[in-house]
C-alpha cells in the first residue's frame, strides 16, 4: 500500500485524518481506564497522534488525489494547512499539557476534543465540495464549543460557550442556506463544477446566486471573525481556557480561511467584480474597529481578541488582491500569524498559579525582568503581531501589502499602514507593562513548564529565523497555491 | 574579509555576550561593553584608513543574495557619506558607553546589550544599498531605543518611549508603501523586479508619481530629523531619555533622516525636489528661527540642547536642498558638527546631572570656580556649537550658508539670524550655569571631571579643533559622494516630463548660476 497504487493513494491522502480521529476515538477509551489526577497519559498520547498525523503527511506530501468523488481534495494546498493545523494543534497540547493539570481539566476528553477539531480543519482545508465544507465546519466548531466551556467551574467560560455555540450555530445556518441557494442557481455543490458553470453560463443578474454567494460569505465572516461578524470573539477568546484561545484565535481562523480561498478562488472567480469591493469595506471595518477596540482593553486575552479582528482584516486585503500571489501571501501571514497568536496566548497561560487566572496588562508588570525568557518571548510576540522587522510578522505584512499594491489598491493598503500604526500602540502596551511598570502589591506568580516553554522557545526561534531568511516558507506557500488556480 | 558585515553585526554578537554575562559582575559587564565597543571603534578607523579617497562610486561592497523571489539582495556599500556617519556613530556610541559606567547602576546588562544592539541597528542603516534591508534595519533599530528611553529614563519615561516608537513608525509605514510603490514601478518599466538602490536610482518615474513618492519617503525623513512641525517627539524623548540615551539619539539617529533624505529622497525623485524644495526650504527656516526662540526659554539644560537641535538640524536641510556642492559639504559636515557638539553637550548636562540630579539652569551658577575644567571644556563645546570660527561648527554653518546664499540669498538672509539666536541661546545659558558666584550652597563641593570622563571629552575636542581648523581630510573623502548626488539630480531632471514651468525655470537658473561660478 504505496502511495502509489490506487488503494494507496486514497488511503495516503486520508491517513491524516484517519490518524486523528480514530486517535480521538482510542484517547477517550484509554480514559475509562484509571489514572492519578497528574497524568501525563493523555498529552503524550495526544503529542504522538499528532507527530504520527504530521510524519504522515510529510510522507505523503506529494500525491495528488481527488477521493470520494472529487469532494476531497489532496493537494499542495491541503498538504500545507494539514501540517499548518498539526502543528497548531502539537503547540496547543504543549501549552495545554501543564495548563490543564494546573485548572484541573487534565481529561482525557480535552485531547480528544483538540484532535476532533483538528481533524474538522483539515477536512475545510482539503474541501472541494461546500457540503464537505460544512462537515468540516461543525466538526471543528462543535469540538470548539466544548472546549471553550471546559473550565465548567468557571462562569466566564460557560458564558463564552455559550455565545460561541449560539452565534456559531447562526453562523451555520447561514452558511447552509447560502449553500442551498447556490445549489439552486448552479445546480452543484463542487467547487469546480460550480466555477466551471460560473464561466460558461454569465448569471451576473442572478439574484439567488448573489444572495447564496452573500451568505456563505456571512458564514465565513462569523468563522474569521471579520467586522461586522465578530462579536462573539472577545467573550468566546476571554472566557474560554487560555490554551484552547491559542488554538481556536490560530486553527479555527487559519482554517475559515483556508475554505474561503477555495471557495473564492475555485468557485467564484467569475465574481471577483461582486465581492472584492465587498470584502474590501469587510477589511477596512475588520482592521479598524479591531485595532480601535483593542486600545481600550484592559485584559491582553481580549486586547489579543480584537487584535486577531484586526488581522482578520489585514489578511482580506490579501484575498481582495486575488490571485495565485496573494494566496501564497495569505498562507505565508496565515502560518506566521498562528505562530506569533499561540505563542502569545501561550505565554499569558504560564501566568498565575493554581486556578487562578491573570491575564490583565497589569499583571505582567515587571514579569520581564522576573522571566527575562518569558518577557524575550512575550516581546518578540508582540512585535511580530506589530510588524516589526526582524520578526516574521513583518515579512507577512510586506507580503500581503505588496500583492495588494501591486493589483492596485494603494488606499486600501494605505489604511492597513496606518492600521498597524495604531495597533503598535497596545502591543507597545504589553511590553511597557513587562519592562517599565512596577507590580502593585504582591507579583503574579509565573508557572513555567517544561513543554510549554519548548513550545514557546521554538515558536520565538521560528519568528525570528522566518523574520530574517524567509525564503523556506515563502517558497513552501507559493508552491502550495500552484494547484488552487 | 566582508568588512561591512563585521562592522555592522559585531556589536550584536556583543550584545548577546553582554546579555549571557552574569547579572551581579557589574565591573565585568562594563569591560565587555568597552571591549566591544572600542573594536568596533578601531574596525570603523581601518575603514578611515582603507577609504580610497578620490574614487567615486561603493566601496567595500558586498553583496549576498536575500530574498531571490522578491530581488532583495543583502547589498552593502559605503561611500564618503555612510564612511562619515558610521565613524560618528562608532565613536559615540563607545563614548556613550563609557560614559555610562555611573550613571546606570541597576539592569546595567540589559542596557549596554541594547545599546550595543542599538549600534548595529544604525550602521545596517547606513550601509545598506536595498530599499529592503535600508528598511529592517531602519524599523529595527526602534527597538532597542524604545527600551532604552522607556526603561532607563526620567518620570515620564514611558510616554516619551511611545511617543518616539509611534512618531517614527507612522512615518515610516507610508514609506513602506512607497517603497513597494516604486518597486513595482520599476518592474513594469525595466522588466525586473529589485529593490537595490543602484537599478533603482535609474528608474525614471513619471512626474505625479514623484510627487507623492517624494512625500511618502520625505514624512519619514522629516519626522526623523526632526523637521518643524514635525519636531514635538524630540523634546520629550531627548528629556527622558538616560544620557547616552540622549546622546546616540542626537547624534546618530536624528542623521537618519538627513541621511535618508541625502541618500534617497533627493536621487530617486529629483523632479519632486525641484517642486518641494520652496517648502522644505521654509520648513527648514522655520525651524531654525523657531527652535533656536523655543530654547532661548527653556529652564532645563537639556530642553535647551534639545531644541537647539531642531535649529541645527534646520541649517543641515537648508544646506541640502541648495543643492550645490558647498551647501551639500556644508550640509554633511554639520551632521558631523551636530553629532559632535550636541552629543558634547548632552554629556556634560549628564555629568552635573549626575552630581546634583537636577538639570535647571537656575540650580546652578559659578560652576567656573568648582569645576574648572569642566567649565572650560563646556566653553569649547559651548563656542563650536555656535560657530565660532576655528572650530567645527564655523565651517559646516558657513558652507551651508554660502550654498544656500547661492540658490538664494534671502535663505541665507534668513537662516543667519538663527546663528545669532544660538550665539544668544547658548552664551546665555553658560552664564547662568558657569559664571557668576555659586548661589546654591550644594554647588559648592562639586567634583570636577574625572580621569574617565576626561577621556570620554578627550576624542570631542581633539575633532572640534580639528574639523574647524583642518576639515580637507573629510572635504576630500565626501567630495565623490556629494558630486555623484549632485549629478543624480540634475542629471535626471530632464528625463521625465516637465512638472510645470516653474520647475523648468529653476533648473535652467541653476544650470546658468553652476555654469557661471560666482
Amino acid at each position: 500500500l504505496t502511495p502509489e497504487t490506487l488503494w494507496g493513494q486514497a488511503l495516503w491522502s486520508l491517513m491524516p485524518l484517519l490518524v486523528l480521529s480514530a486517535g480521538a476515538m482510542l484517547l477517550l477509551l484509554v480514559e475509562l481506564l484509571p489514572a492519578t489526577a497528574g497524568s501525563d497519559r493523555s498529552p503524550a498520547l495526544a503529542l504522538l497522534l499528532l507527530l504520527l498525523a504530521g510524519a504522515a503527511t510529510w510522507f505523503a506530501r506529494d500525491l495528488r488525489y481527488r477521493a470520494f468523488s472529487g469532494m476531497f481534495l489532496q493537494d499542495g494546498f491541503t498538504v500545507f494547512f494539514t501540517l499548518l493545523f498539526v502543528a497548531i494543534a502539537l503547540a496547543a497540547v504543549l501549552l495545554s499539557w501543564d495548563y490543564a493539570k494546573r485548572t484541573r481539566t487534565n481529561h482525557g476528553e480535552f485531547y480528544a476534543l483538540l484532535l476532533f477539531a483538528t481533524a474538522g480543519m483539515i477536512v475545510m482545508a482539503a474541501s472541494a465540495d461546500l457540503i464537505t465544507v460544512f462537515l468540516g465546519l461543525e466538526l471543528m466548531s462543535l469540538a470548539l464549543y466544548v472546549l471553550v466551556g471546559f473550565r465548567r467551574g468557571r462562569l466566564e467560560s460557560n458564558e463564552a460557550a455559550l455565545k460561541y455555540f449560539l452565534l456559531g450555530a447562526f453562523a451555520s445556518g447561514f452558511f447552509l442556506y447560502g449553500i442551498a441557494l447556490l445549489y439552486g442557481a448552479t445546480g452543484t455543490t463542487n467547487l469546480n463544477q460550480m466555477g466551471a458553470f460560473l464561466a460558461d453560463t454569465p448569471q451576473l443578474g442572478n439574484p439567488m446566486l448573489l444572495v447564496g454567494a452573500l451568505l456563505l460569505l456571512v458564514g465565513f465572516a462569523f468563522k474569521i471573525a471579520a467586522v461586522p461578524f465578530h462579536m462573539w470573539t472577545p467573550d468566546a477568546y476571554e472566557g474560554a481556557p487560555t490554551t484552547v484561545t491559542a488554538f481556536m484565535s490560530a486553527g479555527a481562523k487559519a482554517a475559515g480561511f483556508a475554505a474561503l480561498l477555495r471557495v473564492l478562488l475555485r468557485a467564484f472567480p467569475e465574481l471577483h467584480v461582486d465581492w472584492a469591493p465587498l470584502l474590501t469595506v469587510v477589511a477596512v471595518l475588520s482592521m479598524t474597529v479591531g485595532n480601535v477596540t483593542a486600545l481600550l482593553q484592559n485584559n491582553v486575552k481580549r486586547m489579543l481578541a480584537y487584535s486577531s479582528i484586526a488581522h482578520a482584516g489585514y489578511l482580506l486585503v490579501a484575498v481582495v488582491a486575488g490571485g495565485r500571489e496573494a494566496a501564497a501571501a495569505s498562507l505565508f501571514y496565515l502560518a506566521v500569524y498562528s505562530i506569533m497568536n499561540l505563542g502569545a496566548f501561550g505565554v499569558l497561560s504560564l501566568l498565575g498559579k493554581g486556578r487562578e487566572e491573570r491575564t490583565l496588562v497589569a499583571d505582567l508588570a515587571g514579569a520581564g525582568f522576573r522571566s527575562p525568557l518569558l518577557g524575550l518571548a512575550m516581546t518578540a510576540f508582540m512585535l511580530s503581531l506589530g510588524g516589526i522587522p526582524p520578526t516574521a510578522g513583518f515579512v507577512a505584512k510586506l507580503y500581503v501589502f505588496s500583492v495588494a499594491v501591486e493589483a492596485g489598491h494603494v488606499p486600501l493598503v494605505i489604511v492597513a499602514v496606518l492600521n498597524s500604526v495604531v495597533a503598535i500602540f497596545y502591543y507597545l502596551r504589553v511590553v511597557v507593562a513587562l519592562y517599565m511598570n512596577e507590580p502593585q502589591g504582591e507579583p503574579v506568580a509565573i508557572s513555567w513548564a517544561a513543554p510549554a516553554a519548548v513550545g514557546i522557545i521554538a515558536m520565538v526561534a521560528l519568528l525570528l529565523v522566518w523574520g530574517v531568511l524567509p525564503s523556506p516558507l515563502l517558497e513552501q506557500a507559493r508552491r502550495s497555491v500552484l494547484g488552487l488556480l | 574579509l566582508p568588512i561591512l558585515s563585521l562592522l555592522v553585526f559585531l556589536p550584536l554578537v556583543g550584545a548577546v555576550v553582554v546579555g549571557l554575562l552574569p547579572r551581579d559582575n557589574h565591573s565585568l559587564i562594563r569591560r565587555a561593553a568597552t571591549l566591544f565597543a572600542g573594536v568596533e571603534f578601531l574596525l570603523s578607523l581601518k575603514l578611515w584608513t582603507d577609504f580610497v579617497t578620490r574614487a567615486p562610486g561603493w566601496q567595500f561592497e558586498e553583496r549576498l543574495e536575500w530574498l531571490p523571489r522578491w530581488g532583495a539582495s543583502y547589498h552593502l556599500g559605503m561611500d564618503g557619506i555612510s564612511l562619515l556617519l558610521v565613524l560618528l556613530t562608532t565613536l559615540l556610541t563607545a563614548v556613550s558607553v563609557v560614559s555610562s559606567y555611573r550613571a546606570i547602576e541597576h539592569k546595567a546588562k540589559e542596557y549596554y546589550a541594547l545599546l550595543l544592539a542599538l549600534e548595529t541597528g544604525m550602521l545596517g542603516t547606513f550601509v545598506a544599498l536595498d530599499l529592503l534591508l535600508f528598511y529592517v534595519f531602519w524599523e529595527a533599530m526602534l527597538v532597542p531605543m524604545y527600551f532604552l528611553i522607556g526603561v532607563w529614563g526620567g518620570p515620564r519615561r514611558i510616554y516619551a518611549a511611545v511617543k518616539f516608537f509611534l512618531f517614527t513608525m507612522a512615518g515610516s509605514v507610508l514609506m513602506l508603501v512607497a517603497i513597494l510603490w516604486l518597486y513595482f514601478l520599476h518592474r513594469d518599466v525595466m522588466g525586473f523586479a529589485t529593490f537595490d538602490l543602484e537599478s533603482l536610482y535609474r528608474l525614471a518615474i513619471p512626474g505625479g508619481v514623484q510627487n507623492w513618492l517624494f512625500l511618502a519617503f520625505g514624512l519619514a525623513f522629516a519626522i526623523k530629523v526632526p523637521m518643524f512641525p514635525f519636531h514635538t517627539w524630540l523634546p520629550d524623548a531627548h528629556v527622558e531619555a538616560p544620557t547616552a540615551g540622549s546622546v546616540i539619539l542626537a547624534a546618530v539617529l536624528l542623521k537618519m533622516g538627513t541621511y535618508g533624505f541625502l541618500r534617497f529622497a533627493l536621487p530617486l525623485f529629483p523632479e519632486a525636489v525641484t517642486v518641494f524644495t520652496p517648502w522644505v526650504v521654509g520648513l527648514a527656516i522655520v525651524g531654525i528661527i523657531y527652535g533656536a526662540l523655543v530654547a532661548l526659554v527653556q529652564p532645563d539644560m537639556k530642553k535647551l540642547v534639545a531644541y537647539s537641535s531642531v535649529s541645527h538640524l534646520g541649517f543641515v536641510m537648508l544646506g541640502m536642498f541648495a543643492l550645490n556642492s558647498q551647501g551639500l559639504a556644508g550640509s554633511l559636515l554639520q551632521m558631523l558638527n551636530h553629532g559632535i557638539s550636541t552629543g558634547a553637550l548632552f554629556l556634560l548636562v549628564g555629568v552635573i546631572y549626575e552630581r546634583r540630579h537636577t538639570r535647571m539652569i537656575a540650580d546652578f551658577g559659578g560652576l567656573w570656580k568648582t569645576m574648572p575644567v569642566y567649565a572650560s571644556v563646556f566653553l569649547v563645546i559651548m563656542l563650536s556649537s555656535i560657530g565660532l570660527p576655528g572650530t567645527n561648527g564655523f565651517v559646516g554653518e558657513f558652507l551651508v550658508l554660502l550654498g544656500a546664499y547661492r540658490s538664494n540669498p534671502w535663505w541665507a538672509v534668513l537662516a543667519a539670524t538663527g546663528v545669532i539666536l544660538s550665539a544668544l541661546y547658548m552664551l546665555w545659558m553658560y552664564q547662568r550655569v558657569v559664571f557668576g558666584p555659586v548661589t546654591h550652597p550644594e554647588n559648592e563641593g562639586l567634583r570636577d571631571l574625572t580621569f574617565r570622563e576626561r577621556l570620554v571629552f578627550a576624542p570631542l575636542l581633539l575633532l572640534v579643533f580639528w574639523l574647524g581648523v583642518y576639515p580637507q581630510p573629510f572635504l576630500d573623502r565626501m567630495a565623490p559622494a556629494l558630486e555623484r548626488t549632485v549629478q543624480l539630480v540634475e542629471a535626471r531632471r530632464g528625463i521625465t516630463a516637465p512638472v510645470g514651468q516653474a520647475g523648468q525655470t529653476r533648473v535652467a537658473s541653476r544650470g546658468a548660476e553652476a555654469g557661471g561660478g560666482r
